[in-house]
Order: C-alpha cells, then structure tokens, then sequence
C-alpha cells in the first residue's frame, strides 16, 4: 500500500472505531488526546493496527508512538 | 422491626416486547416470542427453536467506551434498567447523591469468552484480544457496566443461581432492605441470546424438537410437551423501603412480602418435590399469609417433563384442591433463564395491574399431576391482589416470591 492510501486508511478505520471525525485527525496530534484512549481503549488501538494492517506495535514499541505522524512511518515501515 | 419492600419501577427488553405496554398486551393477547432459527440448524444444534429478540443499538446513548465493555445481555440490562429508572422516578442526580444498590441475575457471558479464545489462538498474543473481552466475559459483567453507567454507589454483585439468578437477585434485595442496609436496590436478571452460549444446553436434548411448529413448542403442563424452548433479554425492577418510596412520592406498585428458597441437595438437573415445596412453604410463611390470599401462581414450569410435573406436585402439596390460577409465561417466552426469575415477576405484575390472567398457551391435555392444577390454557378476565411466583434452577436451587398490589 503507497504512503498516502495508507495514512487515508489508517485515519478511516481509527475515526470509525474511536467514533471521531476524519477531519479531527492530523500529523502531528497527539494520538491518545485526539482519539481520547485511556490505558485500555490504546489496547484496542494496537489490535485494531494490527487487524488491519497486519502490523504489530510492542509495548516498548508504542512509548515512540506518540503521534498520528510517528504511527503512519511505523505502519508503512513494518508493513509485510 | 423490618422495613416493609415496594417495588417502585419496571423496565423490561424480552421477546414479548420492548416497554411494559408491548409486553402488556403481548400477554393479554396470548403472542408467542418462539421462532425457528436455520443458523442453529446449520451449526448442528437438535432444537433450532429459540426466542427471537433484536440487539438493541446503543451507538446514539452510550458512548464507545461505555458500550466496548458490554456484551450482548448487559446492553439488554441497560435497556430494561433505564426504562425502570425512568418509571421509578429516579433521575441521575438521585443516583449520585445516594447509596442505591445493584444485584442483578447472570450465569453466563459466552460469546466474549468464545471470541476471546478464538483470537488467542489465532494470534497467539493476547493484547490482540482487545480491552473489552475481560469485562465482557465475567458473570458479573452485567452489574460491573450498570454500576459503572449509572454511577451506583450501594451494593454491587451478580447472583448467579442458574434458572433462579433473577428471582434470588429481588429476593436477597427485599432482604437487604427490610434489614436497614439499603434503602433502594436495582434488582432483575439478564440473559444472553445467541446459538453459542445454549448450544450444550441443546446437546442434552433438553430442548423441544417441536421445529415444524414453533410457537406450539414450549408448552408448560401439557402432557404431550417434549423439553423446553431457550428465550432470553433483560428486566429490571427497582425496590425500596416504603419509607422511601412515601419520602420520593414515587408510584408504589406492589410490596414484596416474602422470599422463600431452598436446595434440593440431590440431583445437578432433575429436580425433586421435597426442595421446591420447603422454598413455596418459606415464602408463604414469611409473607405472613395465608394460601387462600393467593390469586395467581407465575410457575417455574419450563415445558420439560420431570420439572413440570414435579412443580405440579409441589405446588399441590402446598394449595392442596384450593381454586388457584396457576400459569407458565414460558409458554410465551419460552425459558428465560437467569432472566427469568425477574421478569416473571413483571409478567406478573403487568397482570395483577391490569386484571388478567395470559393463558397458558398450548396447554391441551393435563397429565396426571397437571390435573391437579387450575391452569387456564386461554386468558382470563380476573383482579388478584397477590401472586406467588418460582424460580427454579440447576443444581437444585429454588427461589419463590410472594408479592401484594398496593
């Protein structure tokens, strides 16, 4: 998947899962404040990563990830 | 000196219907919920018949954290308990500023377990499970959402006793209230509908094989019933203490007089006479009446053959040849399990305030211990003031409650 379809999908799916506007999302928001994840919704987020995209994110892994920018790279760079 | 019980507000999400008015005339017009279902046929189940009921959607009233937690029966719950808040005249405000407690039915929760399994076993990484699978795969995953949603402070646990869970749940609520160590508590049960969570339930050929007429299926007292018909969904009613009730000038519908119970201490699925005859003779007993006060009897009667007829001889043993109204509702829902015992007593209720009696429905020729039993097989038109209904259970426990209109 090219870069751009990828950050277009990743911000459908998340929108519709965390029940936010596409528009709310941007590069360098903070993830958790955007999508409003406590402790166990950002759970939901790594599986649903993974889910459809097949990609992985570790715990160590998601302290980096603070970012919808930092989770683009991360997903287009670990993409099977 | 013990508080006396009021039951204060009704609210219930079952096949019969979706508010107290549905389900009303539901009963008075004698509609069945049972309908055949061909999923269950193709998944290798003996009885496709079960209690047809659509999940309710929340997305508009809960928000996704809220509704990630709740499996199928807690959002059933949900639906039931808003309904009898709302009839109760309790608003949020009153739930934040007093000690209200929750004690609801539910025995299982098996679809999040089935989910939950199957993703471990794919993915072999349990974070890829999801946050919800362990809320919503607990038995108490019914009152840990409500609690949490409606911001309840008093007591707060699931009463888990099989086909009793809801009637034991008012039960140990009137209890808690008569002792002065709560003021209201949100009682009912919840049940589950869905092929997964029944499907060893069918394979012990409880259920009907009566698939060519599935409203006939489940029919209580009949000789000729073959098993009984899984049904499910949510009721809740909201009990407190008279004083309270008098203090909040809210409806007073009926009191709950007496909570009987017992074990059988005998077989895990055939039930006896003697267990379910001590728990009708405690709740009389404690109701402080006599039996001729009775006017209607809500049976447990699920359409099976032992449990039927060894209800029929309890209940004779304790009414003897008094001219008592005795009925299955089940013969409209079929069995509603660990729901069952709280919204029989709505049933119940919904009759005794609008001076009726739903029929038994496929009731055609008594057996010999049904002949015993005044049990109409159409409505009919009669006021009652007091009904007696069971709950009985795996495992041989026994709950019955004795309740007066006010």
């Amino acid at each position: 998947m090219e870069k751009n379809e990828l950050i277009e999908k990743i911000n459908e799916v998340l929108a519709e899962e965390f029940e936010i506007e596409v528009a709310d999302i941007t590069p360098e928001a903070n993830i958790k404040e955007t999508l409003q994840l406590d402790s166990l919704s950002l759970v939901d987020m790594v599986a649903l990563i993974e889910s459809e995209f097949g990609v992985k994110i570790k715990s160590s892994e998601l302290i980096n990830i603070q970012t919808f920018a930092a989770l683009y790279d991360f997903v287009n760079d670990n993409q099977k | 000196m013990q508080n006396r019980v009021v039951i204060t507000g009704m609210g219930i999400y079952s096949c019969l219907g979706k508010t107290l008015e549905e389900v009303r005339d539901s009963l008075y017009h004698g509609k069945s919920g049972i309908i055949f279902d061909p999923v269950r046929k193709e998944m290798g189940f003996r009885s496709a018949l079960t209690a047809h009921l659509e999940d309710p959607d929340l997305k508009k009233v809960l928000s996704r954290a809220q509704r990630v937690y709740m499996p199928q029966q807690a959002q059933y719950a949900y639906c039931a308990t808003v309904e009898a808040l709302r009839n109760a005249g309790i608003d949020q405000d009153y739930l934040n500023t007093h000690d209200v407690g929750l004690l609801y039915g539910n025995d299982s929760s098996t679809v999040p377990n089935v989910k939950a399994v199957d993703a471990m076993r794919e993915k072999k990484d349990t974070t890829l499970v999801g946050s919800g699978a362990i809320f919503q795969s607990m038995n108490s995953t019914v009152t840990m959402n409500l609690g949490c949603i409606f911001k309840l402070k008093g007591i707060n646990l699931t009463v888990s006793g099989a086909c009793a869970s809801g009637s034991h749940a008012i039960g140990l609520g009137a209890l808690l209230i008569q002792n002065g160590l709560q003021e209201m508590v949100v009682c009912g049960g919840a049940q589950e509908v869905n092929p997964w969570s029944i499907g060893s339930f069918d394979g012990i050929s409880a259920f009907s094989v009566r698939e060519d007429e599935p409203t006939k299926a489940s029919r209580p007292f009949d000789r000729d019933r073959d098993g009984l018909v899984p049904g499910g969904g949510a009721a809740t009613v909201i009990i407190e203490s008279y004083e309270s009730a008098i203090r909040r000038g809210a409806p007073i519908l009926a009191e709950i007089l007496g909570y009987g119970f017992s074990s059988n201490g005998d077989h895990i699925s055939s039930p006896n006479v003697e267990g379910p005859t001590k728990s009708l003779m405690m709740a009389i007993r404690r109701a402080g009446i006599n039996v001729n006060e009775i006017g209607y009897i809500n049976a447990h009667a699920t359409s099976t053959h032992v449990g039927d007829t060894n209800e029929a001889k309890a209940i004779y043993n304790v009414i003897g040849d008094q001219r008592i109204e005795v009925t299955s509702t089940k013969s409209q829902t079929g069995h509603e399990m660990w729901m069952a015992g709280a919204s029989e007593v709505i049933y119940s209720m919904l009759m005794m305030k609008n001076d009726f009696i739903a029929a038994n429905l496929n009731f055609e020729n008594p057996d010999e211990d049904s002949a015993k039993l005044l049990i109409p097989d159409k409505r009919i038109e009669k006021h009652f003031d007091t009904f007696l209904s069971n709950s009985f259970g795996f495992g041989g426990t026994n709950s019955t409650l004795v309740i007066r209109n006010l």
